[in-house]
């Protein structure tokens, strides 16, 4: 049974209401709680480690929500999703950690994901990070994902953490195969004392193979951000990473983007900026009649859409 | 509706100050329409600023409908009805047009997204962009003015509207600022534009930071072609001196 603090956490990161659509599985405080499957979408329980197993059978099309939620304090949780998308098939997935600690103690998810696109198949991935709490205690995630992208098929990965989290450490790496696409839209918010970590590591295997990796955050209080997206080229693909920070207060922001091509016939580009808010942003929209604060505010809330 | 009076300004630049309007006498009426010329430099530009309290002036006041605004910042005067449409609009990672021209709104009675139609932009095409460095330089400068027209203020102030702007749209751009200029509404435009000369009720001639002259089309276009012509010549002739075994 799903109290009412529940169902406002899945509200945050899944915006799931109290009938989800399509297949789901809902995780609470280390154990799974409701879970769904469809025909073609089976949700299993794994044997030998804690986590799901999410099997789309090939051309099936629909959504799949996964969220996880910690509602305790000194609470660790670890689990290992597999996700397989079959050939051709067209998901929308949703995972997601929201985090209530009540308490002093830490509350801290780790999720790894092993996600599977085959030949032909889209998959549209989203996974977004709350956290909240009265104690005082740490909300940590820790979430790593690794992908692959089959021949022709499709991923995009929007990856969402916006206040509230104490400590991230993202791991993305994905593996892009011949006529493969991956665009991954990563958006981060950090203030007070809170960190975050991205290390992103993209493999473009074959011909054709193509990756877009757009990382924006905003840097606020004491907050400290590191990014290191990779972008590699094994084959003639062609990506392009782009970073982009502002930064705030007594912030710090560490952008180190790098791409490597191993065949001449690849293409990637890199840019990194960090920079603040620029004075005549501010002024365009004070003159509309927003306040400095407000103006700031929907200068944020644009860059992070 | 709009007085500056005798307006002074000093500007810090690497800590040194530069005196860039000064004697600034201006009362611009309500219904009418006024174009503010002049040469590159001149502080056509800092009088705008001095009016929408981007620059505070270093003496005098600045009045609305008999207010004193002067220590009012850029929000309190935006609030009570005049607004500015950037020479160089800034651009705004992952803001929409959309979004811009709803913030325009939020303050004043408004129009709506025709606003974009207006100025040849078709909505349907163009809401949904990003205000960043995909638009180019002519569409960021008409959404510019459609944010004006979308805000609808009092006191209207365009820095030189035509600037980047072609010439099919700029025609359409003078045919805008005109219709939508009421009886209650004061209109200022900076431009060097013969055709927006033409359109407004009165030319002020702005030279090395005051009001050098001012009055109709008749009086004061004859003065600007000259002044201008005379001006170019004279830095010809000094390139004349100073390069005189051009190669050419």
């Amino acid at each position: 049974m799903l109290t009412a603090l529940d169902k406002k956490l899945l509200e945050e990161i899944a915006e799931l209401h109290d009938d989800p659509p399509g297949a789901f599985n809902i995780r609470k405080d280390g154990k799974g709680v409701q879970r769904r499957s469809l025909e073609g979408i089976e949700i299993r329980s794994k044997e030998d480690q804690p986590g799901i197993d999410v099997l789309v059978a090939p051309g099936k099309e629909g959504s799949v929500h996964i969220p996880v939620i910690l509602t305790e304090t000194d609470l660790s949780d670890l689990v290992y999703n597999t996700i397989e998308i079959g050939e051709n098939a067209d998901i929308t997935l949703v995972a997601g950690c929201g985090i209530h600690n009540p308490g002093s103690g830490s509350a801290r998810h780790d999720g790894i994901h092993r996600i599977i696109v085959r030949r032909g198949a889209r998959l549209k991935y989203s996974e977004k990070h709350y956290g909240e709490g009265e104690g005082g205690g740490k909300r940590i995630l820790n979430p790593k994902t690794e992908l692959v992208i089959e021949e022709d098929a499709y991923a995009e990965l929007e990856l969402i953490q916006i206040r509230g989290v104490d400590n991230t450490n993202r791991v993305t790496e994905a593996e892009v195969h011949a006529g493969g696409r991956l665009f991954m839209f990563e958006r981060l918010l950090t203030d007070g004392e809170q960190t975050a970590n991205s290390d992103v590591v993209v493999n473009l295997m074959g011909e054709g193979s193509t990756a877009r990796i757009i990382s924006r955050s905003v840097a606020q209080g004491n907050s400290k951000q590191t990014f290191n997206p990779r972008l590699l080229a094994y084959g003639p693909g062609r990506g392009h990473v782009e970073c982009d920070s502002i930064i705030m207060d007594q912030s710090t922001v560490r952008s180190v983007p790098e791409i490597w091509a191993e065949n001449a016939d690849a293409e990637l580009v890199h840019e990194a900026a960090i920079g603040k808010i620029a004075g005549d942003q501010l002024i365009k929209l004070m003159a509309l009649g927003l306040t400095e604060e407000e103006a700031e505010e929907a200068i944020i809330s644009g860059f992070l859409k | 509706m709009l007085k500056l009076d005798n307006i002074y300004l000093e500007l810090v630049v690497e800590g040194r100050s530069i005196p860039i309007l000064h004697d600034i006498e201006l009362d611009f009426q309500a219904g009418k329409m006024y174009a503010l010329t002049g040469p590159n430099g001149s502080g056509k530009s800092s009088i705008a600023r001095v009016a929408m309290g981007i620059y505070q002036p270093t003496g005098g006041k600045v009045f609305l409908n008999g207010e004193d605004i002067t220590a009012m910042g850029i929000t309190e005067r935006a609030r009570m009805g005049i607004g500015y449409a950037f020479q160089q609009p800034p651009r705004f990672k992952g803001m929409r047009v959309v979004d811009m021209l709803e913030l325009a709104m939020k303050h004043s009675d408004g129009l709506n997204c025709q606003v974009l139609r207006q100025i040849g932009l078709c909505p349907d095409d163009y809401l949904d962009r990003t205000l960043d460095n995909s638009l180019s330089g002519g569409e960021i400068k008409r959404i510019e003015i459609a944010t004006l027209l979308a805000q609808n203020p009092k006191v209207r102030i365009f820095d030189e509207p035509e600037a980047g702007i072609d010439l099919w749209s700029f025609e359409q751009l003078i045919d805008v600022i005109g219709d939508s200029h009421r009886e209650d509404t004061t209109t200022v435009i900076i431009s060097h534009q013969e055709k927006i000369l033409n359109m407004v009720d009165e030319i002020i001639l702005i030279e090395e930071g005051t009001v050098s002259m001012r009055g109709n089309r008749d009086k004061i276009w004859p003065q600007i072609k000259e002044s201008a012509q005379c001006s170019c010549r004279r830095s010809c002739r000094l390139e004349e001196e100073l390069y005189a075994d051009c190669p050419r």
